[in-house]
């Protein structure tokens, strides 16, 4: 095990009131091991993610319980200066949006070198070598060249690619990528993603990778972790997640997905109404405004995460048996809708 | 980069004109006869008749502008009325107090606004921010030539540290220069630090929550590195234009600033010109502070378009 | 806008000195023309709040009515400048084919520092109150016409103007009826900001003796006198002074003030995002 994340909370100040970003979440990761976290966006994904990296500002960002504990470190009492000397060397991130995060300034090669000189002592023909090496690896073509090129020059795809490097300058044990190609086109996003998967055989890196894309974490992950306004409400295996669904909430999800061998393959099922509003989270579960399924009991009740089979929690009321049926119930009624409507 | 030189250098010519023409309006629309204003209202037919005809008054006004027009191609900015040496000349052996001036209260400028704006956004969520604020609005209510009368009061004559008046050339000795260019470079300054500041500042702070700044955060880098480094180098680029700003400023002040303490400056000179109805001598000074400006903004975006490697590399 | 105490006392204090400066004549003590050579530059007392000047008037009624000629100027100025540098900005903004004409004479009176713009014409024209406004209108009106343009070149392609443009609007409807009310927000700021530059620039004028006649009392004209006592009578230097500062302070408050009160997200990603895409 590498990362143990316990019963963690960050919560936010805003003029409105405490947003609850995160609100107890738990999760481990064991080395080499690639979990993946989805829900929609202000689900807490990135707040939790930041967590890690202890990058979320603070104030208005505050840790009111859990631990995060890295290699026996517990990351929410660490010094500043300690924290730099796990951010980028220990722990590593890829963001979002490849346009914007590389300082068009610099040039590509020296924002490489500044990621490796932040953590090891080495004359800087030596950090050359090394980041030509690490932009080797992670294909980009030319690298004696294109070291010297600005970020202007470099397309989205291959500004994500020198920001893996950056994340890998110094073989970090955990990479965190969040959203790492939802910015990109969709044949560049297969590039990444491959790119990764091959990155964290030859490097042995944990990686956590951050969706709202369920397609993107079906072909990254083996662990699945689903967030729902600050809490995972549904984790387990990517086959229990896909295959036995047991939060309605991930199964929306999963029903908003394009698909091309279901009976809804002409219509997107998007999930109604809104995420919720976290300074006011609706009472019992957080989900039931939105929930087909909801009964009264669910107004009033949070319901815990709950064993479903071996490594598979869901927090819902139902069991997986009650929620097949109802589920089968809610298809039927709309088949008969739509029948009436023809 | 070598197109976009090109494109501005075509591109201040036009400007140039329009200033020209101003410049030429400004002296030659004015009500009353200029002649009538230089000589005064008691002067003899003969004599304003003669004026006229040395100054060129008695043609067309096209015809009078294409005139100077030409003679300003090849620095000939007309004699004086007063003193009756040519303009270029008077201007000449005044640039140095000014140009001293200037480049005195430019460094002061730099030298507080730049470590005041990275100090503000370190401590960005502090209290020390609207305080700054609120320093910097009341900075730029204060005019000059009163601050100039308080400085002088305080330190020229209670606590007289610093001469309150004249020059001493830089080829004299640097430390008499500096000496008498201390105080009103100070006030001259006072003036520009806030509003500088205050713009690195706002600059600082649109790129210190930029996706970069967390890529540069999550290698690890310091945040003093992040913020010098990162931010500063960013929020540069758009600061050079307010270095434009800041030498208009600089320039009207330097006008005011001058009389006060007597720098025998360009400043200095055209007060006493207005004062003394010299009008070749003002439409002289007047056209070459403007087309200083213009060079200097010409430089300003040139420098700017360097420091960005997106338009560096276009 | 006016419920936060920060853009409530500028604007109390605004109203107050004009309120005070017009009604002057009724209620101060000692008429501040009043000379008395036995009373040359009196320090303060009970009687002359800010002490007397070199001909034995009182500073605080010399101050307070001084108010009259800075606001008039500085009002004026802001009003003409706006409805100038609106008219301009509209068109250079909306026609394309008159932008370049326009803003080139614009960037060419933008060559001049303003207050140096100011200087000349006042040299040319003569110091007066009428020239003073005549001067400065001209060096600040520019600045207004191109805060507006920018603003209708940012409005100018939003959908609802397009769609009057397509469906046969006449274009000064469109103009005033369509882009000027969502233009309207800059040019208020811009003109705040005016006001409170002419009232420096004529106080600067009128403090090197080419502004407002010297025997029209205004504060940059009490500087000028001010200045060679500054020795022995600094309080003759300091109130007039302290009354620009004051003003000019409150006017740059309730600027800042409009602009947050327009503006809510004050700068954001999106600002920045633009400027990137025009440099491009």
């Amino acid at each position: 095990m590498v990362l143990e994340v316990k019963n963690l909370k960050a919560h936010i100040d805003t003029p409105d009131g405490v947003v609850k970003a995160v609100d107890g979440v738990s999760f481990t990761i064991e080395p080499g091991e690639t979990i993946g976290i989805v829900g929609e966006s202000g689900s807490g994904k990135s707040v939790l993610a930041h967590s890690i990296m202890q990058l979320n500002p603070k104030p208005p960002t505050f840790y009111p319980q859990g631990e995060i504990v890295f290699e026996g470190k517990k990351l929410l009492q660490l010094k500043e200066k300690e924290l730099q000397k796990i951010r980028g060397n220990e722990i590593a991130m890829v963001y979002q949006d490849p346009m914007s995060s590389l300082n068009p300034v610099f040039k590509i090669g020296d924002q490489l070198i500044e990621a490796i000189l932040t953590h090891h002592h080495m004359p800087k023909r030596k950090a050359r070598q090394r980041a030509i090496e690490l932009l080797t690896d992670v294909g980009i073509p030319d690298p004696e060249k294109r070291f010297d090129a600005y970020p202007h020059q470099f397309s989205g795809g291959m500004r994500q690619r020198v920001l893996i490097a950056i994340a890998l300058a110094c073989n970090p044990k955990i990479l965190i990528a969040d959203e790492p190609t939802t910015a990109l086109d969709v044949t560049i996003q297969a590039q990444i993603l491959e790119l990764m998967k091959r990155i964290q055989e030859k490097y042995g890196t944990a990686i956590i990778i951050i969706s709202h894309d369920l397609g993107v974490i079906a072909q990254m992950a083996e662990k699945v972790l689903v967030m729902y306004s600050g809490r995972i409400v549904e984790k387990g295996n990517v086959e229990d997640i896909f295959y036995h669904t047991s939060m309605p909430y991930t199964w929306s999800l999963l029903r908003s997905l394009p698909r091309i061998d279901s009976e809804t393959r002409n219509r997107l099922l998007s999930i109604e109404g809104q995420p919720p509003n976290l300074v006011h989270p609706p009472s019992g579960c957080n989900f039931h405004p939105r929930c087909p399924f909801a009964t009264e009991q669910c107004k009033t009740m949070y319901p815990q995460l709950t064993k479903r089979s071996g490594d598979h929690y869901a927090a819902c009321i139902l069991s997986e048996l009650e929620f097949k049926e109802a589920k089968k119930r809610l298809e039927n009624r709309e088949q008969e809708g739509r029948q009436k409507h023809v | 980069m070598l197109h976009y030189t090109i494109r501005r250098l075509i591109a201040i010519i036009p400007v140039l004109f329009i200033v020209s023409i101003i410049v030429f309006m400004i002296v030659h629309l004015t009500p009353g006869n200029p002649a009538y204003l230089i000589l005064g209202e008691d002067s003899s037919p003969e004599a304003i008749e003669q004026l006229e005809q040395q100054l060129g008054l008695d043609k067309p006004k096209v015809v009078q502008y294409f005139d100077w027009l030409r003679n300003v191609f090849v620095g000939d900015l007309g004699e004086s009325i007063y003193s009756e040496q040519p303009v270029s000349q008077i201007i000449a052996e005044r640039i140095g107090p000014t140009f001293s001036l200037m480049i005195i209260s430019m460094l002061l400028t730099l030298i507080v606004a730049i470590p005041t704006a990275i100090f503000i956004v370190w401590k960005r969520n502090t209290v020390l921010d609207p305080i700054f604020l609120s320093g910097s609005l009341l900075g730029t209510s204060i005019p000059e030539f009163w601050l100039a009368l308080l400085l002088v009061f305080g330190l020229g004559v209670t606590v007289p540290i610093f001469p309150v008046a004249g020059y001493v050339p830089i080829t004299d000795g640097i430390l008499g220069w500096l000496h008498h260019l201390l105080l009103p470079g100070i006030v001259l300054a006072a003036v520009e630090i806030g509003l500088i500041a205050r713009m690195l500042r706002d600059s600082m702070l649109e790129s210190v929550n930029q996706d970069y700044t967390k890529t540069a955060r999550g290698k690890g880098v310091k945040e003093s590195t992040v913020l010098i480094k990162h931010v500063f180098s960013n929020a540069l680029i758009p600061t050079t234009t307010v270095i434009g700003v800041t030498i208009a400023g600089l320039l009207g002040g330097t006008v005011i600033i001058e009389t006060i303490f007597t720098i025998p400056g360009i400043g200095q000179l055209l007060i006493d010109s207005i004062h003394r109805r010299d009008y070749p001598v003002i439409q002289g000074v007047i056209l070459f502070i403007a087309f200083v400006y213009v060079i200097i903004n010409l430089i300003v975006d040139l420098l700017y378009a360097f420091l960005d490697p997106r338009i560096r590399y276009d | 806008m006016l419920r936060r105490k920060r853009n409530l006392i500028p604007f109390v204090f605004l109203i107050l000195l004009f309120l005070s400066t017009i009604t002057a004549a009724w209620w101060l003590p000692v008429s501040p023309s009043l000379m008395d050579s036995s009373l040359r530059l009196m320090p303060l007392s009970s009687e002359y709040w800010f002490g007397t000047d070199h001909f034995g008037r009182d500073i605080f009624g010399q101050t307070i009515i001084s108010a009259r000629v800075s606001l008039l100027v500085g009002f004026t100025v802001a009003v003409l400048s706006t409805v100038l540098g609106t008219i301009t900005g509209l068109i250079a903004g909306y026609y394309k084919k008159l932008d370049s004409i326009i803003m080139r004479i614009i960037d060419g009176m933008l060559a001049f520092p303003s207050l140096l713009l100011a200087l000349a014409l006042v040299a040319a024209l003569g110091g007066s109150v009428t020239n003073i406004i005549i001067a400065l209108t001209f060096s600040f009106w520019p600045v207004m016409t191109r805060v507006v343009r920018s603003s209708v070149l940012q409005v100018k392609n939003i959908q609802y103007v397009e769609a009057a443009k397509t469906s046969g609007v006449k274009d000064p409807v469109i103009l005033s009826r369509y882009i000027l009310p969502n233009v309207l927000s800059p040019i208020i700021v811009q003109g705040t900001f005016i006001f409170a530059r002419s009232i420096l620039a004529e106080a600067a004028l009128s403090f090197l003796g080419v502004g407002v006649e010297p025997s029209i009392p205004t504060w940059g004209n009490m500087l000028q006198e001010a200045q060679i006592y500054i020795t022995i009578a600094p309080w003759f230097s300091i109130f007039p002074g302290i009354f620009i500062v004051l003003t000019v302070l409150s006017l740059n408050l309730l600027g800042d003030g409009l602009r947050d009160a327009f503006d809510p997200y004050a700068k954001g990603k999106r600002k920045k995002k633009k400027r990137l895409i025009k440099r491009q």
